[in-house]
């Protein structure tokens, strides 16, 4: 951690990624740390190479869509606006509008709730685009099963898994049209406390 | 000490018992030789009387709850406590001595175990270790604080001369009775806050600091004990060392005790494969070994049966069997709720002993104001705290809620009874405050929670089912987050529980679960099968609904369709197929699935017939015979097949006679008759049935080619009749089988020839023949959309077959008595089916569940099937045709 100062220099563009995503300079120091421990060659950006070099992600069953999600449109690498870019959607959103968040001073309900909201939306994007492979704004009855396939751990037969596709694609179906669209996709989500689920507290 | 304290129960059997229990005792008498009677009071008095006070206890609990609305408003435990004071002033009146006070011995050894088992089993896990953070925040950080924070300000208090200089207590002493007062009693809280359902966040740090403060409770306890034994004079500081030492010592070998007999719990389960019935057992005696153990190690005792249930309950679950299951949640519920009423009881009757009440009331209202006070301060402080951390606030409104949730209770009283007068010679003033305390915060605090909870509008637990989109999504989550943390290189709490998931993966469940367990484990997968056979029952209910609403009203189709409802609700329960039916159940919260059962069940006993019974000499000790309904069921499916095959042949000869009768002479007949069944069975077109088609299609089947020709052409109805029954199944069974059907004579058959490997398995299938493996396959399979089509077969059929008359069915109570009175109750049985097959899935859905259901037997069991199936029939005729149709149908079935 000595070697933190000499890296406050060293991030680029510091201050206006820290606008733009909205991490504080402790945090934002401490993911460029992690990604130039990842970055091995030292080339200034990251590739799937990299990522996939972490263990746990490598058994993680969902490893390759997170590490695809930081590859948008199928480029290669990543540069650190990038990498922080697609982290900050796991940030806690309370910064922005509760600058001065603090227990004494009681946010009027409403705009908690407006909080939680936009909380509970940026959850739902999150993983639906997780879902969503092909991006048509859909998860269709295949990006379900392939999903439920990295899922279910049990020996399961295909016919099965295709079963539980099914069955979970009708039940979030609203319109009937056998793909599970964002609006469909929040409602499902509404019953869960989604708002503590999708957020990591150290990223603040 | 039981026996101690109940021995005087028998006060109102004293009378009675006192003359003759003199009689064997008495000494220097030669014997009177055989006594024809003998009183032996003193040789059951204990257990009669542990009996006797469970059953009042009991008997209370069920007066209570008689009105909804005393229980709405008060709490039971407050209920209980106020009769306790009655029961007490009672004892008191005619004993003039108190008795049956609450033990400490007693509560300990035998009453908190059951209580803290069924909370540790119980416990939502997930939910504990999410929040275990602040759990063990409260428990530990804030026991302390309310311990010593309480001791001192009472020592101050005295110091002030607000306290009466007769209440001889040092410092050590205040400490000492502060630790004893400031723990949150687990028993009070679960009573209080069971039926305040705040929502799960809050309910489970209240509750879980009330389990897991014990350990600290029980070191500050036992260190201040043993200080104020020694004379503050005598302590040094390595004693002080030792008592921090000790609360680690006595933590977290509690934990690690109850951690090991888990896995001995777990380990053992795996192989009781032969042994079923022992299961229970095991589940009780080791979480008890548990507690035992580590009291015999001076250890935190409730802490080591908590980690005990809640280490265990996800192997010891998917290892024994269903039954053992839901034996284990009921006993558990039974034995903890039972204990619960006890010690409230019990408290109450204690509180009413004049010898311990030693007044002092600046201690007693010191006590109580430093308490709620602290307490408060407390919360809030540790809230602030923890909210730094916390990614979902706590906020004022928990705060309050927690603060005020404080409940005290028996833990308290247990302690402070257990005190060394001689070394404590405030006992008593510590005893009189304790019982204020405990009163106080039960009933006063308990009886206000819920209206201020209300007032505060804390967020209420609601109670959904689940879904497999949620699972999904939470599972999915957690991967995300895991995979979040992996990236950020940050290795916090999702990465912990990744870890942890995969070990148990890996390891501990290839170790602790049966192999057939193990692989079918997965949450995904176990709420998809819990769904799939709540969808089929709620599918059965909605066949009723719709057939309502096509405008076939009937008076009797509501009572018929719960007749096919609770058949085949109870043949999948009766399955085994491990699938818990009743998915809410499982949760503490009552829901109205329950009463639904419990509707369902009675309608199933009242409404099936009893039927004859064979008495088997079945004793043994080691495995249960098969249930009554079991054969219930049994003996109903054999009835039905002897009274089908008797109406088989009788249509055949029926054939024979009709056929030799002019035409016109029999329309009309067949109007009369068919109109008078009609009328009989309330006036619509019910004369529908099973036996009717199957008429018509044995008619097609006779062997008399010519007349069976003769019939057509003359008859439309007929002729129609015959086609439709011929298309309609094979529409549904897609198999272009039609002939053969008709060719296949189907009574021989009915039972099949080989047993497919489902009714070997399960040998109460072997008894329901080849419909029943039919409809196993289909749940266990679970096929969702397809499911659908095995239902609408496997329900006609199972109707046609175990659905007996109903006597909720007025009509078919009224029937008027018949030549074939025997068919007749059956005859409508089959017209709720009608609007289901309009429900058939495409042919190639349907083809799929048929290739995917049961192959061994399949061809020929179709063609078995096909009369029963006959109801499809149904739906591709007109009204009017059918009315005429059906009547022919009756004439020819019915006649003789």
């Amino acid at each position: 951690m000595g070697s933190r100062s000499s890296h406050a220099a060293v991030i680029p563009d510091g201050d206006s990624i820290r606008r733009e995503t909205g991490f504080s300079q402790a945090s934002l120091l401490r993911l460029h740390h992690r990604f130039r421990a990842l970055d091995r060659n030292k080339k200034g950006y990251l590739s799937r190479m990299d990522l996939q070099q972490i263990g746990a992600l490598a058994v993680n069953p969902l490893g390759d869509r997170i590490i695809e999600s930081f590859f948008p449109d199928g480029s290669q690498r990543v540069d650190f606006p990038g990498f922080v870019r697609v982290l900050a959607h796991f940030r806690p959103v309370e910064d922005e509008d509760t600058e001065t968040q603090d227990p004494k001073k009681p946010e009027p309900l409403n705009s908690r709730r407006n909080k939680l909201h936009c909380e509970f939306v940026r959850t739902c994007t999150n993983a639906f685009q997780l879902y969503d492979l092909d991006r048509d704004g859909k998860i269709s009855r295949h990006e379900m099963l392939q999903v439920l396939r990295l899922m279910v751990g049990v020996q399961v037969t295909e016919e099965q898994l295709e079963n539980i596709a099914d069955r979970t694609v009708q039940e979030a179906d609203e319109d009937g049209d056998g793909a599970v669209s964002f609006v469909e996709f929040t409602k499902s989500l509404e019953k869960m406390d989604v708002e503590q689920k999708m957020s990591i507290r150290i990223l603040k | 000490m039981l026996r101690a304290a109940l021995s005087l129960l028998a006060l109102p059997l004293a009378g009675a018992a006192e003359e003759p229990t003199q009689k064997p005792e008495s000494p220097g008498e030669p014997p009177p030789g055989l006594e024809l009677f003998r009183w032996q009071w003193h040789e059951v008095e204990a257990p009669y009387l542990v009996a006797l006070w469970i059953l009042v206890a009991s008997l209370a609990k069920i007066v209570f709850h008689l009105s909804r609305k005393v229980t709405s408003l008060v709490p039971e435990s407050c209920l209980l406590i106020l009769l306790g004071l009655v029961l007490g002033g009672i004892v008191l009146a005619v004993a003039k001595k108190a008795e049956y006070q609450l033990e400490p011995g007693t509560f300990f050894l035998f009453l908190l175990p059951p209580i803290v088992l069924d909370s540790g089993y119980f416990m939502p896990s997930r939910l504990f270790f999410d929040n275990l953070g602040a759990i063990l925040t409260y428990a530990v950080v804030g026991t302390l604080w309310n311990a010593f924070t309480t001791g001192a300000a009472l020592w101050g208090l005295q110091q002030a001369g607000l306290v009466a200089p007769r209440v001889q207590a040092g410092l050590l002493d205040f400490l000492l009775f502060g630790s004893l007062i400031s723990a949150v009693d687990p028993v009070a809280v679960l009573a209080v806050f069971e039926e305040v359902h705040v929502n799960e966040t809050l309910f489970i740090i209240v509750f879980g600091e009330s389990l897991l403060n014990d350990a600290v409770t029980v070191v500050l306890y036992k260190v201040c004990n043993s200080f104020v034994e020694m004379g503050s004079a005598n302590v040094q500081a390595t004693d002080y060392l030792k008592g921090v030492a000790s609360l680690f010592v006595v933590s977290l070998g509690g934990a690690a005790v109850g951690l090991v007999f888990a896995f001995l719990l777990a380990l053992t389960t795996r192989f009781t494969k032969r042994v079923r019935i022992i299961e229970p057992l095991l589940v009780f005696l080791l979480a008890y070994a548990a507690y035992l153990t580590a009291e015999m190690a001076s250890l935190s005792a409730i802490l080591a049966v908590t980690m005990c249930g809640l280490g265990c309950k996800k192997y010891v679950e998917a290892n024994i069997s269903h039954k053992s299951r839901t034996t284990v949640k009921y006993t558990m519920k039974t034995l903890a709720s039972c204990a619960e009423t006890v010690i409230f009881m019990l408290l109450g009757i204690s509180a009413v002993d004049s010898s311990k009440w030693a007044w002092d009331s600046g201690l007693v209202l010191g006590t109580l104001i430093f308490i709620l006070f602290f307490r408060a301060l407390g919360v809030v402080l540790q809230t602030w705290v923890l909210n730094q951390f916390r990614l979902v606030p706590l906020d004022k409104i928990d705060q309050v809620v927690m603060s005020y949730g404080g409940l005290r209770g028996a833990v308290a009283f247990a302690l402070v009874i257990l005190l060394d007068r001689t070394k404590v010679p405030a006992k008593d003033y510590f005893v009189a405050t304790t019982i204020v305390v405990v009163f106080f915060t039960v009933i006063v605090q308990g009886l206000t929670i819920k209206p201020l909870v209300k007032w505060l509008k804390v967020k209420r637990s609601e109670h959904h089912k689940p879904t497999l989109n949620q699972e999904l999504h939470e599972h999915t989550f957690d991967h995300i987050l895991a995979a979040v943390e992996d990236v950020v290189g940050h290795h916090g709490y999702h990465y912990w529980r990744d870890r942890w998931e995969q070990f148990d993966k890996k390891y501990l469940s290839q170790l602790l679960m049966r192999r057939s367990a193990y692989r079918i484990r997965d949450q995904i997968w176990d709420v998809y099968y819990r769904l799939n056979i709540r969808d089929a029952i709620s599918f059965v209910d909605q066949g009723g609904h719709v057939l309502s609403s096509t405008g076939l009203t009937l008076p009797s189709m509501p009572s018929r369709n719960s007749v096919a409802e609770t058949s085949v609700t109870n043949l999948l329960r009766e399955s085994g197929s491990g699938a818990c039916l009743d998915l809410q159940v499982i949760d503490t919260v009552r829901s109205g699935r329950d009463r639904e059962d419990a509707v369902m069940h009675h309608l199933l006993c009242g409404g099936l017939y009893k039927p004859r019974r064979r008495y088997k000499a079945s004793c043994s000790r080691h495995f249960i015979s098969e249930d009554a309904q079991e054969r219930q069921d049994k003996e109903v499916f054999q009835q039905n097949m002897k009274r089908r095959l008797e109406s088989f042949k009788s249509t055949k000869h029926n054939i024979c006679f009709t056929k030799s009768k002019p035409r016109p002479r029999k329309t009309g007949r067949r109007k009369k008759d068919g109109v008078a069944n009609a009328e009989a069975t309330n006036g619509k077109h019910r004369g529908l049935g099973f036996q009717d088609t199957a008429a018509v299609i044995l008619t097609v089947e006779s062997e008399e080619e010519e007349e069976e020709s003769d019939s057509s052409e003359t008859e439309k109805e007929d002729d129609e009749g015959i086609i439709f029954v011929a298309r309609a199944t094979s529409e549904v069974l897609q198999e272009g089988k039609v002939s053969g059907s008709l060719e296949v004579c189907p009574s021989p058959r009915i039972i099949p020839p080989s047993p497919t490997c489902a009714e070997k398995e399960l040998p109460w299938k072997s008894g329901q023949g080849d419909l029943a493996v039919y409809v196993s396959s289909e749940t266990t399979k679970i096929v969702p959309v397809d499911m659908q089509t095995g239902w609408n077969q496997s329900i006609s059929s199972l109707e046609s077959l175990a659905s007996p008359p109903c006597n909720q069915a007025p009509i078919l109570t009224c029937l008027p008595p018949h030549p074939r009175g025997t068919e007749e109750p059956q005859v409508p049985l089959h017209l709720p089916s009608d609007p289901r097959s309009s429900f058939a899935f495409p042919p190639s859905l349907a083809k799929a569940g048929r290739s995917r259901s049961e192959s061994s037997a399949d061809l020929p069991q179709q063609q078995e099937l096909q009369p029963l199936m006959g109801h499809k029939d149904h739906t591709h005729l007109s009204p009017g045709t059918a009315t005429s149709h059906w009547c022919i149908q009756f004439n020819r079935g019915s006649r003789l």
